[in-house]
């Protein structure tokens, strides 16, 4: 039987991807593993491998086309083998439970998928046919308490909240369309930073146009990105109970270090900037309060061994991405500034891997590259605080009782109160403060 | 607090406002010495007197062409109509005047006049003291329509009726009269028109209605809750304006809806909240709207059977919850 390749969701909010070039030509040999096609998404470009050993059939879905994630690429099998007719279309429309997925993780290979039989829904009321969308509930696996064993409303919304406490929420998808995705494809909790993309829609606005007030009110339709970034937002702030504080940071010491270091690194062709510093500080402040470093989990509070430090890099006009920095805590100030600027670069030329937007455990945001001074940021879920990060100012300041002239910066830290008290953020932010003073 | 009758709390309102402002007096069918077929005026004629309290022939369109004219003047009368049955041949006078003036005179003229009338059946009342008329009235511009269910609103409602530049006409459940009884506070409050109340909360299915309904409503959804069945109780006090937000957000909440009325079925007043949440509340569904109502037939009938047959009632009601839960 033949195997479908299909559009993986590469990321979190992620939900098409565009097919940039086959590698490969219909009626050619594939080898598993092997590099089949590369695709791009609004996060990343990557290369999709072969999931099974076998002729090139069809391709489904040619280089330049946009399709949801889910949505069946290419069929490879044996020479002459037919390829089944329901199948065949560029969107997927059966439903295809995770169990059903032979793709336990990314180094397996990903097999067929077969089409489980639809039910018979009987009548869908207005209501459960949006709750349906809004959950991205498939129907199909819902059991009906109704009358004749109509699905209700209400068996709607304990179907999804027994999938959420169950397992990691699914990522957004397209209205209606059940879709299938590999099991590996499906994204943990709290990958990419979310404040950063609130600007992603206004980002892609051109700069040089105002934009003109509309004749009559019109209603721009949620793209399945703003919808799920919407989404997220509330959760966070359902979830989480957040308080910022605030503190200043007499920055001097690491304006001098700065100085004195670049052209060091640089012969090294590593461009040092503040950021490396605002990382170091809050590793070292995240060593000793690991109290930050955690998650809020049924359980308990789970405190993770490693501090991976997600960082925001703008994109331009294409918005901006949150890389992380693994292992943080083992990284001197060299290797943090060779990786953001790696990072950086990569983002920018749209090279991230999945894995590298995925699994922070504590965000920083640079705010201040817009000239504001102290925010309010949303936590990253399922972590616990988030750093920002405002402008660097010249400031005049009291110094023992004479007037100086610093270059400052306000440092808001917002924290979840429900883990974290009042007291403990001010020790962490006092702390990072501290480090940042007395750089050496 | 003291408890006092529906009809008891409908007398304190009026009592309450004749001795507030001079401008305010009663007229209507026996609602001086005798103090109203159904007693809502005892003792006011004998307080403030017959200038005040002013029994008028058996002409309604004169009661209310009175009321009309001195309201123009500066009045604030307060008209009775014996029963809503008899309430016809003013419709002229309410929906070509009363209701127009504020409009046609471009905001310089309006009509502080309050029309109370007792209506709806299970009285033994027959074709002509069993009606419900608020239909007919609920679909003009420029009136406003209220039906209380309890002491408390009926007090707090018709003092706000009394106070309004408007004409308003306010219908009193007469079966409810002597029957619903309320805690109704001594001091001075009224109770804004427009707004509805959620009686009681529930997460299955919403029920709408006003009136002697509302009081059976409540009773059915007590029934039903011990059937673990959890009923969304609305009394809409206000008919028109209606208060769409209460409406809409209830149904968003629970997906279902019955309205319950006592009129005949077809162009009620519950044909009006369906149609809202046809219109409005269309994504938020999970069962037909369902309307429980009098059956289409000229009158509330007298025989006691065949009344029985035409009342909505406690059980009727919840067997219409009922089916619409296990939609």
């Amino acid at each position: 039987m033949a195997t479908k390749v299909v559009m993986p969701q590469l990321g979190e909010s992620v939900v098409e991807g565009t097919v940039t070039q086959w590698l490969f030509q219909e009626g050619e040999r594939v080898k598993e593993y092997e590099p089949l096609l590369e695709v791009n998404t609004d996060k990343v470009d990557t290369e999709i491998p072969s999931p099974t050993e076998g002729v090139l059939l069809k391709i489904v879905v040619p280089a330049g086309t946009t399709v949801r994630a889910g949505s069946v690429l290419a069929w490879i099998g044996e020479a002459g083998e037919d390829i089944p007719e329901s199948d065949s279309s560029a969107v997927e429309p059966k439903p295809a439970p995770q169990e059903d997925v032979a793709f336990g993780e990314a180094t397996r290979p990903m097999a067929a998928t077969p089409p489980r039989p639809r039910r018979e829904l009987g009548f869908i009321s207005p209501v459960v046919a949006h709750l349906a969308q809004e959950h991205n509930v498939d129907l199909s696996q819902v059991r009906g308490s109704g009358m004749g064993g109509r699905i209700t409303k209400r068996d709607v919304l304990n179907f999804s909240e027994e999938r959420r406490t169950q397992s990691p929420p699914p990522a957004a998808s397209p209205p209606g369309a059940p879709l299938e995705s590999p099991a590996w494809e499906t994204p943990g909790e709290g990958d990419l930073f979310r404040p950063t993309e609130m600007m992603f829609g206004e980002a892609k606005q051109p700069k040089t146009t105002p934009p003109q007030p509309p004749a009559t009110e019109r209603v721009i339709p949620l793209t399945p990105v703003r919808k799920a970034i919407a989404d997220h937002m509330l959760l966070s702030k359902r979830t989480s109970a957040h308080v910022t504080t605030v503190m200043e940071a007499d920055l001097q010491a690491v304006t001098q270090h700065l100085a004195a270091h670049k052209p060091v690194y640089a012969r090294d062709n590593v461009r040092l900037t503040y950021t490396a510093y605002f990382v170091a500080a809050a590793v070292e402040a995240l060593k000793e309060y690991r109290i930050f470093n955690a998650s809020l989990t049924e359980k308990g509070l789970l405190l993770h061994p490693t501090v991976n430090i997600g960082v925001a890099v703008s994109l331009g006009e294409d918005g901006l991405i949150v890389p992380i920095i693994r292992h943080a805590e083992a990284i001197s100030l060299l290797g943090l500034a060779r990786a953001i600027a790696d990072l950086a670069q990569r983002a920018r030329n749209r090279q991230l891997k999945p894995e590298e937007v995925q699994g922070g455990t504590f965000s920083i945001t640079n705010h201040g590259v817009g000239r504001s001074l102290f925010a309010t940021p949303i936590i990253n879920q399922p972590q616990c605080a988030i750093l920002g990060v405002g402008v660097i100012q010249k400031r005049a300041v009291v110094i023992h009782d004479a007037i100086a002239i610093r270059p400052m910066v306000y440092l808001s830290l917002t924290f979840d109160h429900r883990i974290i008290d009042g007291a403990i953020a001010d020790g962490f932010l006092a702390k990072v403060v501290e480090r940042l003073e007395n750089w050496r | 607090m003291p408890e006092m009758t529906l009809i008891e709390a409908i007398r304190t309102a009026m009592d309450e406002e004749l001795g507030r402002d001079t401008s305010v007096f009663i007229v209507g069918e026996d609602v001086g010495q005798r103090g109203g077929v159904f007693r809502a005026t005892q003792g006011l004629f004998e307080k403030y007197g017959a200038e005040r309290v002013i029994d008028s022939p058996l002409a309604e369109l004169s009661i209310v062409g009175v009321g009309i004219g001195a309201a123009l003047y500066g009045m604030r009368p307060i008209c009775e109509i014996q029963f809503a049955d008899f309430i016809h041949p003013a419709f002229n006078q309410i929906v070509n005047e009363a209701a127009k003036m504020c409009y046609r005179s471009n905001g310089q003229w309006t009509v502080p006049m309050v029309i109370r009338a007792p209506y709806g059946g299970g009285i033994s009342g027959g074709l002509y003291h069993s009606q419900s008329v608020e239909a007919f009235f609920a679909h003009v511009p420029g009136l406003k329509v209220i039906i209380p269910s309890n002491p408390y609103d009926a007090k707090g409602l018709l003092k706000a009726a009394v106070r309004d530049p408007n004409p308003v006409l306010f219908f009193e459940p007469k079966k409810g009269y002597r029957l619903i009884r309320g805690e109704v506070p001594e001091e001075e409050y009224t109770v804004p028109i427009g707004p509805a109340r959620i009686s009681r909360s529930g997460r299955d299915l919403s029920v709408f209605a006003y009136g002697m309904m509302h009081h059976y409503a409540l009773q059915a959804a007590e029934r039903l809750a011990e059937e673990d069945i959890q009923v969304e109780v609305v009394d809409l006090r206000t008919l028109y304006p209606v208060d769409k937000a209460t409406i809409l957000t209830s149904v968003h909440k629970t997906g279902k809806a019955l309205i319950v009325y006592e009129d005949n079925l077809t162009g009620g007043y519950g044909a009006e909240i369906a149609a809202i949440l046809a219109g409005e509340a269309f994504t938020d569904l999970d069962a037909p709207v369902q309307r429980l109502a009098g059956p289409d037939v000229p009158g509330v009938p007298f025989s006691h059977p065949l009344q029985e047959w035409f009342m909505p009632n406690p059980d009727k009601i919840a067997e219409a919850m009922r089916n619409l839960a296990a939609y």
